[in-house]
């Protein structure tokens, strides 16, 4: 999820990193009027762990990769802005120290896994709760849902990177199958690692979560889901997956097509002029290929997605039975 | 997971490279980045040039070719995409040995391991030739916000703290007889990473408490802040500069 320099055009760059500044700059404001002193230390650890988090790799059918990215825990621990600022601090030290995607790239992985996560996950976590019952339980339960859905939502925001601006034409059909649907099942293992944090601090100093601040939660033991709960968890996380493949990849084929013409028709797509075959995005999703085009889509993110889940099962078994990490849940 | 240890970023060494500021290496490596971005793809020459650039900034630092080329593993992903364009891509098709390739999925390939690659490795001369606090030292004397720098310096110094924390606790786990393995035994696991989380936590706000005592108001004193010799920028921009000139070229030559 990391894009490289050249990876994505300089318009589409410069672009991201303008909203990068703006909502970065937004966080930092924010932030710092929210913050005390002494929690720079828990952003710094939180940062540290978020760090860890990302690097956990997983393949991607389409051959690029994904991972866990942490937002969704940043925030519900931090806040939104405070996360969106240690999400951002990951991202630069990353580029820079790590070489860890390209530094012209900043701004658009800044927008992708810093703002989008982070963002997104608050505002799922809010919503959830306004819904549920203010109890610790159900704040895990947010979080879970919070965290899946930051990571699929930031997966949308590479396609459409991509979409706007990628370089060589890939069908941007595959590329948002493939995205989405090996997503959803990282993002299962987003869902199961940010639960547990939030759960056990939740267990030992509610005070420390930020976004069950409110709610006054006393400190309680036994948290954890059980056995069943994880299972339907799981279960659940890949039939939405899997159905999200089916029905959504297929009308990805004119989605992202509407997104270029919208693009071209204001103007502000400079790829229009870059490469040489301005025509043929439209030609390549006419009528006429759309049935193949549909078929082979959903039967690509479908072998993936399958492939994706039983390779991480695969290694979560492996890692587990050579060297139980107090991380290996992160498997699936 | 030791591998990751921040401290194999940086190549012990001598010389004109590790001599000069960090903030001005990081405005040079930057520099030189936007340069290779913004060289058209057409342009093989340039980024020739700009390769030749880089080898030689990271010969002048005796940056090993084995490290650069480890360090590069993190491009893979990329690569995998970059094969994978020219067979799925649209637009015409070429023939190349007897395949049909899509010509525009050809030039995105090209453009994404070229550009990515010079990218990458300008980071890694970069982050190879300065030491992680004094990049920090850097980026504040580039006025990146407080915050940021401030959290990132908390983040890389816990970091190894956790990462032997979490190894002692599976120590502990083990030798206990207990080896949890599936993911309906995930209640050892989670709490393992969340008993984790609270450790480093509290760990932290000693940390804190001890700094606070010491005079710590949100911001790291500088020890010695020496000036910026003014050959500095002169010397470090000149890489930048070249790289810029290969780009102008190619751009109007295109």
């Amino acid at each position: 999820m990391h894009i490289p320099d050249g990876f994505i055009n300089g318009a589409t760059s410069l672009g991201a990193a303008v909203v990068a500044a703006g909502g970065l700059g937004t966080a930092l404001r924010r932030g710092n009027r929210a913050l005390k002193d002494r929690q720079i230390p828990l952003a710094g650890l939180v940062a540290a762990f978020v760090f860890a988090l990302q690097m956990l790799n997983f393949p991607v059918a389409a051959g690029t990769s994904g991972h866990l990215l942490g937002g969704a825990l940043a925030a519900v621990l931090l806040g939104p802005w405070m996360g969106v600022v240690v999400v951002s601090v990951v991202v630069i030290v990353q580029a820079l120290l790590f070489a860890d995607g390209g530094v012209s790239a900043l701004g658009l992985n800044i927008t992708n896994m810093g703002l989008l996560t982070a963002l997104v996950g608050w505002g799922a976590f809010r919503l959830l709760m306004t819904l549920l019952p203010k109890r610790t339980a159900f704040v895990v339960g947010a979080s879970i849902g919070a965290a899946w859905l930051s990571v699929v939502v930031s997966s949308l925001g590479f396609v459409a990177a991509y979409a706007l601006g990628g370089s060589g034409q890939a069908p941007v059909g595959t590329v948002l199958g493939a995205m989405t649907g090996v997503h959803s099942l990282i993002g299962i293992g987003e869902g199961l690692i940010t639960g547990a944090i939030v759960a056990a601090v939740l267990g030992v100093r509610p005070d420390l979560v930020y976004g069950a601040q409110k709610y006054e939660l006393a400190a309680s033991r036994r948290l954890m889901p059980g056995r069943m709960a994880i299972g339907g968890f799981v279960a659940a996380g890949l039939a939405v997956s899997l159905a999200l493949v089916i029905f959504v990849a297929p009308l990805a084929n004119s989605n992202p097509d509407g997104l270029e013409r919208v693009a071209r028709d204001q103007g502000f797509i400079a790829t229009a002029e870059d490469s040489a075959t301005a025509e043929s995005p439209l030609a390549d999703y006419s009528v006429t290929g759309v049935e193949n085009d549909r078929t082979g889509t959903v039967v690509a993110g479908l072998i993936g997605t399958i492939l994706v889940f039983l390779v991480g099962a695969g290694i979560l078994m492996l890692v587990g039975r050579k060297r139980p990490q107090p991380k290996s849940e992160a498997g699936p | 997971m030791r591998a990751t240890h921040v401290h194999a970023l940086y190549v012990h060494g001598t010389g004109r490279v590790r001599a000069l500021e960090a903030h001005v290496k990081v405005a040079a490596m930057v520099a030189f980045v936007l340069a290779v971005v913004a060289t058209p793809r057409e342009a093989f020459w340039a980024f020739g040039i700009q390769a030749v650039l880089l080898i030689g900034a990271a010969a002048a630092a005796r940056i090993p070719a084995g490290f650069l080329l480890r360090r590069l593993v993190v491009l893979i992903p990329f690569v995998l995409f970059a094969l994978f364009l020219p067979l799925f891509g649209g637009g015409p098709r070429t023939q190349v040995f007897g395949f049909a390739l899509s010509v525009e999925g050809l030039w995105g390939a090209w453009t994404i391991l070229a550009k990515a690659t010079l990218g990458v490795t300008a980071s890694i001369v970069m982050a190879a030739t300065t030491e992680v606090p004094d990049i920090l030292l850097g980026l504040d004397r580039l006025r990146v916000p407080r915050l940021i720098t401030a959290i990132a310096g908390f983040m890389i110094r816990y970091l190894d703290v956790t990462l032997g924390e979490m190894h002692r606790m599976r120590i502990a786990m083990m030798s206990r007889g207990y080896n949890p393995r599936w993911i309906w035994q995930n209640r050892a696991l989670a709490n393992s990473a969340g008993a984790l989380f609270i450790r480093s936590y509290e760990r932290g706000e000693r940390v804190y408490q001890a700094m606070a005592a010491r005079g710590y108001q949100g911001q790291m004193p500088v020890l010695s802040r020496e000036l910026t010799r003014p050959g500095s920028w002169l010397q470090a921009l000149a890489f930048p500069a070249f790289a810029w000139m290969a780009a102008v070229a190619a751009i109007i030559a295109t």
